[in-house]
C-alpha cells in the first residue's frame, strides 16, 4: 500500500514536469512580450492541478487496461490464424473511432462552410450538414482503410517506406486537381483522425501483431499503423472534394 | 464539478464505439476471457477519469489563457501600434514574437501530449532502451516546434501551402533512404500523434487569429495547414536523432577499436 502511494505520487511529479513548459511559456509571454498580469491565476492553477492528476491517472490506466488490451487481441487473433476476423476488427475499429471523433466533428462543419463560401454546394444549412456528413463518412472510411493496409503489411512483412512514399506521391498529383479550397482542409484531416484512446490501442495491437507472428520484428513491423490513418484521409478527403466539387 | 461530469460523459461517449468494437468482436470471434479482466477494466476506468480531468483541466486552466494571448499576440495593435489596413506594406519580419511563440507553445503542448507519451513509452519498451522516452518526446517536440513557426511564417506571407508540403515530402523520402530501416516506422507514426488533445486547441486560435487579423488573409481559407505542418515536421526529426543517434554510436565503436 505504502509502495503504491509513492508510486503514485512519483508519477504525479512526472506529470507536473511533462506540464511545466506550457505553463513556463504562458508566463514568460504574458510577463515579458505582452507585459500583463497573469488573468484568474487561482482557475490556471486548479485546471493545472486537474491536467496533471489526469494525466497520472490516464498513464496509469494506460498500463493496465489498453496496452494489455490491445496486445492480448492481438495474440488472440494471431493464435485465431483468421487473417480475415483480424482485417475486419481493424476496419471497424478505424471506422468506428473516427467517425465519432469530437476534432473531426469540428473540421468537417468548418469544411462545409468554405465550401459553401466557394460556391461547391448550395449554401443552405441542409446542404452543408450534408456535406459535413459525407465528409465525416468519408474520413472514417479512409482510417479504416488505412488500418486494413497497415495490418496487411505487418501480416506480410512489407515494408513500409515504399507504401507511405506511393501514398504522398498520390497525395501530391491529387493536390494538382484537387479544388484549391479543400487542400488545406485535407493536408489537416490527416492530423486529426487519431485521438488519444485509439493511438495507444492501436500501437499496442501493432507491435502485439509484429511480436507473435514468426518473422516479424516488433520495433521494424509493429509501428506505422498511425502513419498509415495519418495519410489516407489526405487522399479521401481530396476525392471527395474532387467528387462533389 | 458539474462541468468535470460533463466532461466525463462526454468521454464515455467517445470511447463507446471502441468498447464495442472490442467486446463486439472478444465475445462474438475469439470468445475467449480477456486474461486479468478485472484489472484491464479497472484500466479502462483510469483511462477514461484521467482523460476527462486532463481536458478539463485545460479548459479551466490553459485554453482560455493560450486563445486570449494566441489574440493578443496577432493583434495589429500589438505588432503595429496601430489598426493595420489592407493597403498597408507587409513585412513579415514584423511578426517575430508570432513566430516565437508559434515555436515555444508547439514544443511546450507536445511534451504534455498523452498519445506521444504512450508511443513513447511502447518504443522505450519494443526497442529496449535504445530509443528513450524523452530523447523521442523531445525529438518530435522539436519538429512540432519547427512546423508551427514555419506555419505561421506562411499565414503572414500567404505562400501556398502544397509548396512547403512537397518539399517536406521530398526530404522525408531522402531521409528514408539514409535512416536505420529499425526506426523509419516510428518515425512516420510520430507524425500522426502529435496533433491530438492538446495541441490542436491551441495552435488552431493561433492560427484563425492569424489569418483574420493579416491584412489579406482569409480565415476560411488561410487558417487552415497549421496541423499539416505539425505532423510533417516530427517525422523529419524524429529520422534525424535516429540518424544523429546511429551516426555517435558507430563512431564510438569505431574509436574504440
Amino acid at each position: 500500500m505504502k509502495d503504491s502511494l509513492l508510486h503514485f505520487i512519483h508519477s504525479l511529479f512526472e506529470s507536473l514536469r511533462d506540464l511545466l513548459p506550457i505553463l513556463l511559456v504562458i508566463a514568460f509571454f504574458q510577463l515579458v512580450i505582452l507585459q500583463q498580469p497573469i488573468p484568474n491565476l487561482g482557475e490556471l492553477l486548479y485546471g493545472s492541478f486537474l491536467v496533471v492528476l489526469g494525466l497520472t491517472l490516464f498513464v496509469q490506466g494506460l498500463e493496465m487496461g489498453l496496452f494489455p488490451l490491445g496486445e492480448s487481441m492481438a495474440y488472440a487473433f494471431a493464435r485465431k490464424g483468421s487473417v480475415l476476423w483480424l482485417l475486419a476488427f481493424a476496419f471497424a475499429l478505424g471506422f468506428g473511432t473516427t467517425i465519432a471523433e469530437p476534432a473531426l466533428i469540428a473540421v468537417a462543419e468548418e469544411a462545409s462552410k468554405v465550401a459553401a463560401a466557394h460556391g461547391a454546394i448550395e449554401n443552405s444549412l441542409q446542404a452543408m450538414e450534408a456535406y459535413a456528413d459525407g465528409l465525416r463518412y468519408t474520413v472514417a472510411l479512409s482510417v479504416g482503410i488505412a488500418l486494413v493496409i497497415g495490418v496487411l503489411r505487418i501480416v506480410f512483412g512489407w515494408a513500409i517506406q515504399y507504401l507511405i512514399i506511393g501514398g504522398y506521391f498520390g497525395v501530391v498529383v491529387m493536390t494538382a486537381f484537387a479544388p484549391e479550397e479543400i487542400i488545406g482542409i485535407a493536408y489537416d484531416s490527416g492530423g486529426v483522425t487519431t485521438s488519444t484512446i485509439t493511438v495507444p490501442l492501436v500501437t499496442a495491437l501493432g507491435v502485439g501483431l509484429a511480436s507473435s507472428i514468426k518473422g516479424r520484428n516488433p520495433m521494424t513491423d509493429g509501428f506505422g499503423l498511425i502513419a498509415f490513418a495519418s495519410l489516407t484521409p489526405m487522399m479521401f478527403v481530396m476525392g471527395y472534394g474532387m467528387v462533389i466539387g | 464539478m458539474l462541468n468535470l461530469l460533463h466532461t466525463l460523459s462526454d468521454t464515455i461517449f467517445d470511447v463507446l464505439p471502441i468498447v464495442v468494437i472490442i467486446f463486439g468482436f472478444q465475445f462474438l470471434v475469439i470468445r475467449r476471457q480477456i486474461p486479468h479482466l478485472g484489472r484491464v477494466l479497472l484500466g479502462f476506468v483510469y483511462v477514461l477519469l484521467g482523460l476527462a480531468l486532463f481536458l478539463d483541466g485545460l479548459e479551466i486552466a490553459l485554453f482560455p489563457i493560450g486563445k486570449l494571448m494566441a489574440q493578443q499576440l496577432t493583434d495589429p495593435v500589438f505588432i503595429y501600434g496601430k489598426i493595420a489596413d489592407v493597403a498597408m506594406t507587409l513585412h513579415w519580419q514584423d511578426y517575430m514574437y508570432v513566430y516565437l511563440f508559434a515555436a515555444s507553445i508547439g514544443f511546450a503542448t507536445t511534451i504534455a501530449e498523452p498519445s506521444l507519451l504512450a508511443v513513447a513509452i511502447k518504443a522505450q519498451e519494443v526497442s529496449g532502451g535504445a530509443i528513450g522516452v524523452w530523447g523521442l518526446r523531445i525529438a518530435v517536440a522539436i519538429g512540432v516546434a519547427l512546423g508551427i513557426a514555419l506555419g505561421t511564417f506562411r499565414i503572414v506571407t500567404g505562400t501556398p501551402l502544397h509548396y512547403y508540403i512537397m518539399v517536406g515530402y521530398i526530404i522525408v523520402m531522402l531521409q528514408t533512404i539514409f535512416t536505420p530501416k529499425t526506426i523509419i516506422a516510428l518515425a512516420y507514426d510520430s507524425g500522426g500523434v502529435t496533433t491530438s488533445t492538446v495541441t490542436v486547441p491551441m495552435v488552431a486560435a493561433l492560427g484563425l487569429g492569424l489569418a483574420s487579423t493579416v491584412p489579406g488573409r482569409s480565415p476560411l481559407l488561410d487558417g487552415f495547414g497549421l496541423i499539416a505542418f505539425a505532423s510533417l515536421f516530427p517525422m523529419i526529426t524524429v529520422m534525424g536523432y535516429a540518424q544523429i543517434s546511429h551516426w555517435r554510436a558507430t563512431r564510438a565503436l569505431k574509436k574504440s577499436q
